[in-house]
């Protein structure tokens, strides 16, 4: 066997997300179609603002997996991504005390790192001055602290990266980590992504986009997708971590394999800085390049997590992109957003939907898109409205798609001996 | 302030940043051989010492002090000038 045909299995999942800490807590919530949206308690807010809601990880407390000391070193982006990482690892059975440690390696990315580090120090130093930062602000903000941390915490010394593709960011995670071990660098990666960007300069910043829903009335009905009432993301924080393993490394273990992560496609817009292609040209030939990266054809799909966002012109484009790669098939497969649950975490929402795409295949069940009321005009897939269904699939596709024109399609297959 | 608050005052900075116990920190202690401080854990403490006494505490002096007597000594001392 040459090197390029090492087989990448998941055999670790770890998530902290506003549906609670741990993946039981975030696939009980995605199974039963529960919110995670509420107003925002992170930062006050005046009658300014026309956004006063989010997904907060409210249970998370960094002491499961950090000294007092040690936390107040780590913004909380990497007190979010450590907690992932070290559930992913302790559940994936590996004993990272022992072995090769540069046979291991990490990739957990942030779309935008350390921004509550950075408001709280760039206002300390307009009030103090120039003299008065901690020495500990820029490991605190920089995006790579979270691998960075991990790679201390489970003593990974192989690869040691972090992409920041924004809203991409897991899923280019992910297909990096894929590429390592499909190539023989190393055995076994941490990967996913992080965030934690509900400040008030975020909420303000995407504010100012008109990218965000404004239902501050309604927050458990805020994140839509594909209904005609949607009116923008709504901003959530979280991590999520999976470990990523050559199978006869995992074989040789004797691990519990969760799932094959079989291909990828990659693509980029060449188009606006923001603005997604209004057919999805992009994201389309990412979903076509990760079949054929895997060796599938269309009809194999039975479920995609979309990217799915609840923003007027990203849905659209994303089941343009669908209808027309999938033709016939786009009505046969079935296409949720757990977005409409978990709201949208960034650069943590690849690793997020990642574990959700795991856990479907795994439990035979496909989560639902929730607050999906009256689809929009030409919304006319089986997007798993309103409840989960049992349904065994055996391929998944796992969309996300970011600011700056980054397509990434991963595809994920039921593991069988 | 008496030398005794000064030294209560320390202690407790000293423990709230190195999350260890007050009963743990004496005047002995040396922040990198017994609290494993690193050289980014003194200068917060430095600061922390600059915020809580209102004093100044210059580098060379700053890199003189490796254990908490030497801290309650300083801020005694530079309180008495």
């Amino acid at each position: 066997m040459s090197i390029v045909d090492r087989r990448v299995v998941i055999t670790g999942l770890g998530a902290v997300t506003d549906l609670g800490v741990g993946v039981s807590a975030l696939w009980d919530g995605l199974s039963t179609g529960r919110s995670g949206i509420s107003t925002i308690t992170a930062f006050e807010q005046s009658d300014e603002w026309t956004t006063t809601i989010a997904g907060e990880a409210s249970d998370f407390d960094p002491s499961i997996v950090m000294t007092v000391p040690e936390a107040r070193k780590a913004d909380r982006v990497c007190q979010l991504g450590v907690a992932a990482a070290v559930e992913a690892a302790t559940d994936s059975g590996i004993d990272f005390t022992s072995g090769d440690p540069y046979r291991r390696g990490v990739a957990i990315g942030s779309g935008i790192g350390g921004i509550l580090t950075i408001e709280e120090h760039y206002e300390r130093l307009l009030d103090k001055g120039p003299n008065r930062l901690s020495p500990f602000v820029v490991p605190k903000l920089m995006v790579n602290a979270t691998s960075g941390h991990v790679s201390i915490k489970l003593n990974l010394r192989g690869c040691n990266t972090a992409v920041a593709t924004a809203c991409a960011t897991g899923g280019h995670a992910l297909a990096d980590a894929f590429m390592m071990i499909q190539r023989g660098i190393v055995d076994v990666m941490l990967a996913g992504g992080a965030e934690a960007a509900v400040s008030s300069l975020c909420i303000a910043a995407f504010g100012a986009m008109k990218a965000l829903s404004t239902r501050n009335d309604d927050p458990e009905a805020a994140s839509r997708p594909f209904d005609r009432d949607r009116d923008g993301f709504v901003l959530a924080e979280g991590a999520a971590v999976l470990v990523l393993e050559d199978l006869e490394h995992a074989k040789a273990r004797g691990a519990r394999i969760y799932a094959e992560l079989v291909g990828f496609g990659i693509t980029g817009d060449a188009g606006h800085i923001a603005a997604p292609d209004s057919e999805g040209t992009g994201a389309g030939k990412a979903m076509e390049f990760s079949l054929a990266s895997a060796g599938l054809n269309i009809e194999d799909v039975g479920y995609i997590n979309s990217h799915g966002t609840s923003t007027p012109l990203g849905d659209s484009a994303e089941v343009a992109a669908v209808k027309r790669v999938f033709g016939e098939h786009a009505m046969s497969l079935a296409m949720s957003s757990t977005k409409s649950m978990t709201g949208h975490a960034l650069g943590a929402a690849g690793g997020i939907e990642s574990v959700a795409c795991v856990k479907a295949l795994q439990e035979g069940v496909l989560p639902p898109t929730i607050n999906l009321e009256n689809p929009d005009e030409g919304m006319d897939l089986d997007f798993v409205a309103g409840e989960a269904v049992e349904r065994q699939v055996d391929v998944v596709i796992n969309n996300t798609f970011g600011f700056g024109g980054h397509n990434v399609s991963l595809v994920f297959k039921r593991w069988t001996e | 302030m008496t030398e005794a608050e000064v030294e209560a005052k320390v202690v407790e900075i000293v423990a709230e940043q190195m999350g260890v116990e007050k009963d743990q920190v004496s005047r002995d202690t040396s922040f990198a051989n017994d609290l494993n401080a690193d050289s980014l854990d003194t200068v917060e403490l430095v600061m922390e010492f600059e915020d809580e006494f209102d004093t100044s505490i210059p580098d060379d002096k700053a890199e003189q002090i490796q254990t908490v007597g030497q801290a309650i000594d300083y801020i005694v001392d530079a309180a008495k000038a």
